[in-house]
């Protein structure tokens, strides 16, 4: 069992936006070196690295390059690659891995600077790569309109309408204008998002989330280790993931997606509900995103996710918060990093301090983070205390 | 600048636009357990038999979901805006993805009867795709 036995030590952030001239690799490094630097440590504690993936330096094998571009000396190492749910099977793993004595300190790390070393156009026509190279990518699809295929359902299915998506974009962007490091800190109104430029209906630009140069990386160890630390860690309580599809052609359902079993899983090992959870970081490429999610995490029942952002019940403020730090549609997205900083924001939450950024109840947080289009997923859940 | 079309590398893949070529549909049924499948694999995705059989499917189905695309992902999309992509439920039971095609394709709605056409794409090559069923 797992519950209680690892911990995140420390986190850290890349510079984020636009940072011409500078590689993923070296994002990548500057963000490992402030996750080190929080919690005390410097490179020669470490002796294990998990990478995800880049797009613009695909190196054969991307951890091996940080790894020798930071003199990292290894016992464990490895690419380990679920698209945006990348830091939720890399973090587990690092979990089991310091717990069963492969490694001492595991960084955890992704980066990409899709927006200065890819170019927006570029950037864009990846997306289209995701889809099926025979049965999708012919007819013109992309990761937006794939999105937009399950936006659309939802509403039909449930009566929700645009206003309800935007009101995710708006608040999250409210709490991102308080992130000292996030890309988008313009304040942005329900109107904005409604009048902004259609991509693929019923969603528009600021229904997407955004194209960013970033980084995040955070430290696990065995809880053993939290009494040496400079500031509390977090606990890791619960992990759980599920994988139903790669395309959308072939997903099951478009509104049951397998986060509700990987949620199950990490309530399951936690010994937790729904009911315990105190904020929560929901994967957010598509404002569409965490709504899905908040219903299969099982914090509002089926098809009524627009409540949890009406009122602003989802801000910083709110009953219950969600992406606090402003998610991947203003903090920051850049491939697989936009999932990590969900767990990189949980973890800062949960120790406090976060000044005008800091949520009230901060004892326990529920991560969830998806990749390719609700296809593989995975949960996690954190406390400020072992329970 | 023009559309793109598969180059399609497996067996099952050869079978299936070399089908549409000629104008047909096909999908595969699996003799042990007889499930319809798409796409176009080895082996039944419900019980792993590879003993399945090519037949052809009615190009009946229903609008699942759509999306009128509005930002092209490439450049050879971009003549083409606005177009929907659609998830279509095919009668046989699965979901394929196409465009709906035809003068009224801005209209449809989910649960919109549809029917089967197929796009030249040229040099003989033509992509399954769907229009809005005639009363």
């Amino acid at each position: 069992m797992l519950r209680n036995r690892a911990i995140v030590a420390g986190v850290g952030e890349s510079r984020i936006g636009k940072v011409p001239g500078v590689s993923a690799l070296e994002l990548c490094a500057e963000a490992a070196r402030r996750a080190l630097a929080d919690a005390g440590l410097g490179i020669r504690d470490v002796d294990g690295l998990l990478t995800a993936y880049t797009m613009t330096e695909p190196y054969p094998v991307f951890y091996g390059a940080l790894a020798e571009f930071m003199g990292l000396e290894l016992r464990y190492g490895a690419e380990l690659t679920a698209g945006g749910g990348s830091s939720g099977v890399m973090i587990r793993d690092a979990a089991l891995a310091v717990v069963s004595g492969r490694a001492e300190a595991v960084l955890v790390v992704s980066g990409d600077n899709r927006a200065t070393g890819m170019g927006r156009d570029n950037a864009v026509a990846a997306l289209a790569a995701w889809g099926h190279p025979y049965y999708e990518y012919p007819y013109g699809g992309f990761i937006p309109a794939y999105y937009a295929l399950i936006a659309r359902r939802y509403m039909h299915e449930y009566g929700a309408s645009s206003e309800d998506l935007a009101r995710v974009a708006v608040t999250q962007r409210a709490s991102a204008c308080r992130h000292p490091n996030a890309h988008m800190k313009t304040s942005i109104a329900l109107e904005d998002v409604l009048a902004s430029k259609p991509i693929a209906e019923p969603l528009n630009m600021l229904d997407c989330c955004l194209i960013s140069d970033a980084a995040g990386a955070l430290v696990v160890m065995r809880a053993e280790r939290a009494a040496e630390l400079p500031k509390k860690p977090a606990y890791l309580l619960g992990a759980g993931e599920a994988f139903t599809h790669e395309h959308i052609l072939a997903a099951p359902s478009l509104l049951d997606s397998g986060a509700g079993r990987a949620a199950q899983a990490a309530y399951a090992m936690a010994g937790l509900g729904p009911r315990e959870i105190d904020f929560a970081q929901l994967y957010d490429c598509f404002t569409i995103t965490p709504m899905l999610l908040a219903e299969e995490c099982g914090f509002v029942e089926r098809g009524g996710a627009a409540e949890l952002w009406k009122d602003d019940r989802a801000s910083i403020e709110g009953r219950f918060p969600i992406n606090t730090h402003g998610g991947m549609l203003s903090h920051a997205h850049a491939g697989a990093t936009g999932g990590l900083f969900e767990s990189v924001e949980a973890v800062r939450q949960l120790r406090g301090g976060e000044g005008e950024r800091q949520v009230a109840r901060h004892e326990i947080a529920l991560v969830h983070v998806e990749g390719g289009i609700m296809s593989n997923h995975a949960t996690l859940i954190y406390g400020a205390q072992p329970v | 600048m023009a559309l793109p079309f598969p180059e399609p590398r497996t067996a099952e893949a050869r079978h299936f636009f070399a089908a549409a070529a000629a104008g047909r549909l096909e999908l595969q049924r699996c003799a042990a357990c007889a499930r319809v499948w798409f796409f176009p694999r080895p082996a039944c995705v419900a019980c792993g038999s590879t003993d399945y059989a090519w037949f052809a499917a009615s190009g009946r189905g229903s609008l699942h979901s759509f999306s009128i695309v509005r930002r092209a992902p490439s450049p050879e999309f971009r003549d083409r805006l606005p177009y929907v992509v659609a998830l279509v439920e095919l009668a046989e039971g699965p979901r394929m993805m196409a465009n709906v095609v035809g003068d009224d394709a801005l209209e449809v709605a989910i649960g919109d009867a549809l029917e089967l056409t197929f796009e030249d794409r040229g040099e003989g090559r033509k992509l399954p795709q769907f229009c809005r069923a005639k009363r």
